[in-house]
């Protein structure tokens, strides 16, 4: 690990948190459109891998780096399926407004 | 540990891989018009999975013999037992989707997709490796590999606007689950130093710091979500009612048995020296969902959608076996989970035989008035399964319901146990609303058309495990699932 200047692994892990909770955050409150929800879900994967591989790095471990990868592969094909899904759900609806997910209740 | 003792110890996983590729190369060439044949080669993949596993059920095997890929993987009795439940569930839905299919098809949908099969098959391989899991990276794939292919059976009727709706929600929710499982499991990489099991078991033992625990409480909160389990349930009712019937029995059935294998293995070994810290979580989370499916389901008018509130009452039951966090609890709960997926799949093959002439599935109430007069074979099936679900002797449930409670009372976890039953009792309310409105309501004569020799099939098969005979299984299954709890609790 070369020197970064007074910067430890819990300066990672905020930002890594700050990034978790926004995108937690942005599936919760957002009421705009399903996109939004999908960039949201990116942005959890990522604080995780931000954290795997600050961990990695500052434990000088490879696991975290692999496991960061793996994320990443997995996070590729959720997003092509979560967008393959958005257009069969457009072309029912017309719309993929979040209020208008609602043909179930109860 | 050789490459070749590896390789025979994932040898059903290694069967489905093969045959789930091969499969997909004849989808894509034959295309739709080769679906049955699909669907029959992939139940058959599925039974000749099975059949490997009987030697190392049998025998119960466990220990260091049962690594395979230095400690990536695991195939002890534990996980074999998890995985036979799997087989036999994912092999019920094989059998009831071409007939329900092939009456759904009209202008909009065509019949069975040659893919159905296919996502079934890569959705099993994916459980099969997440219960066998011996690290989080391993646990991780093999949960993403179960949902990716979830989510698109859910909305596998394209034309369907419900369908379409309940994939997106799966997919949402499914997705911020995994997110929060995978920020718990990097919590938990970074406080103990790996991603092993037994590497993090180590790493927990002791006085636990926060940052461990945020993991654990992450980690924990994850698969919750994955298991339906109060308060991460609300996608389940809607996920249910919107998704074909067929594959809302799939889900109800293989994937809880996974998620729930999973939980177990987590909560009791991963986090076994921590058992304090997790055990109320467990219990809050048993009780909660005991009775919020107990209570959601009372209004619900939808079947769909009422089975949908049962399967998160059974749940809360199962994780109630956890909570008491030993061999016997583990034990009971394997045992319930056993006699839940026999309930929950005949459950859902009769409401895939409520149809009308012109091959309408009908789901409410109101259609399945005096069922008992037009078709009573369905009718007492379903008088079955329902006495069953609410635990009334001499039925099977009432063994399941009976052994968890056992646990927990000798656990000294009395209290807790007498909130579940009064929750149980209050379930009973819509159980037996299913047999007051099929046998003493106005016949309305909707439930005419006829069903498949499968459906047939597959009903009274659940239908005599579920009945008093099902007890002559009662000694083998204990003595599985002692082997299963056994092998979780040895520790490495």
């Amino acid at each position: 690990m070369t020197d970064l200047g007074g910067i430890g692994v819990e300066h990672f892990l905020v930002v890594g948190a700050i990034l978790f909770v926004l995108g937690v955050l942005g599936i919760f409150i957002n009421r705009k459109n399903v996109i939004v929800i999908l960039m949201s879900v990116e942005l959890i994967l990522l604080a995780v891998n931000i954290n795997l591989v600050a961990f990695s790095a500052f434990m000088n471990d490879l696991t975290g780096q692999i496991f960061a990868m793996l994320v990443l592969t997995v996070a590729a094909a959720e997003a092509a399926i979560g967008l393959a899904i958005l257009v069969i759900y457009f072309r029912n609806r017309g719309t993929i407004a979040v209020d208008d997910v609602n043909r179930m209740k109860g | 540990m050789d490459y070749a003792s590896s390789f025979a110890l994932i040898a059903p996983e290694l069967l489905l891989t093969a045959s789930g590729l091969v499969l997909l190369l004849v989808a894509a060439f034959g295309g739709d018009k080769m679906a049955r044949p699909i669907a029959i080669l992939a139940a058959a993949t599925l039974f000749g999975a099975g059949i490997m596993l009987l030697p190392g059920l049998h025998s119960g095997v466990m220990g260091l013999d049962t690594y395979a890929f230095g400690t990536l993987m695991r195939a002890d009795a534990f996980a074999l037992f998890a995985k036979a439940m799997i087989y036999l569930a994912a092999i019920g839905c094989l059998m009831i989707a071409p007939p329900y299919f092939a009456q759904a098809a009209n202008g909009n949908e065509r019949g069975m997709r040659a893919e159905y099969p296919i996502l079934v098959l890569f959705a099993v391989l994916g459980m099969s490796i997440m219960v066998s899991a011996s690290d989080f990276m391993t646990l991780y794939l093999g949960l993403e590999l179960n949902s990716l292919a979830a989510y698109v059976l859910a909305s596998v009727m394209r034309n369907d606007a419900k369908s379409s709706e309940a994939g997106l929600k799966y997919f949402v929710l499914g997705a911020l689950a995994s997110g929060i499982l995978l920020y718990g499991m990097s919590l938990l990489y970074g406080f103990t130093g790996s991603t092993e099991f037994g590497a993090v078991r180590a790493g927990l033992s002791g006085e636990m710091g926060t940052g461990a625990l945020f993991g654990l409480v992450f980690v924990l909160a994850g698969l919750a979500f994955k298991i339906a389990a109060v308060p991460f349930h609300m996608w389940t009712p809607d996920v249910y009612e919107g998704a074909p019937t067929p594959v809302t029995a799939f889900f109800a059935t293989a994937p809880k048995v996974a998620a729930v294998a999973l939980i177990a293995r987590v909560a009791l070994e991963v986090f076994g020296e921590q058992a304090a810290a997790w055990q109320q979580i467990v219990m809050f989370l048993a009780l909660a969902s005991i009775v919020v499916g107990a209570l959601g389901a009372i209004g619900q008018d939808n079947l769909k959608r009422l089975l949908a509130y049962s399967s998160i009452n059974n749940v809360g039951f199962i994780l109630l076996g956890l909570a008491v966090a030993n061999a016997a609890g583990a034990s009971a709960m394997m045992i319930y989970l056993f006699i839940y997926v026999a309930m929950s799949l005949g459950s859902f093959v009769a409401l895939l035989m409520l149809r009308g002439e012109d091959g309408t599935l009908y789901e409410t109430f109101d259609d399945i008035k005096g069922l008992s007069s037009t078709q009573p074979v369905i009718a007492w099936a379903l008088l079955l399964l329902m006495f069953s679900l609410a635990g009334i002797p001499p039925l099977l449930g009432f063994y399941g319901k009976f052994v968890i409670f056992q646990a927990t009372v000798e656990a000294g976890l009395v209290a807790f146990g007498a909130i579940a039953i009064a929750a149980s009792v209050i379930g009973a309310f819509y159980y037996i609303k299913f047999v007051k409105v099929m046998f003493f309501d106005e016949p309305v004569d909707r439930v005419t058309g006829k069903s498949t020799a499968a459906h047939w099939a597959l009903l009274l098969i659940t239908a005599v495990i579920i009945s008093p005979l099902g007890y002559l299984l009662t000694p083998s299954l204990t003595d599985l699932a002692d082997k299963a709890a056994d092998a979780l609790f040895l520790v490495s």
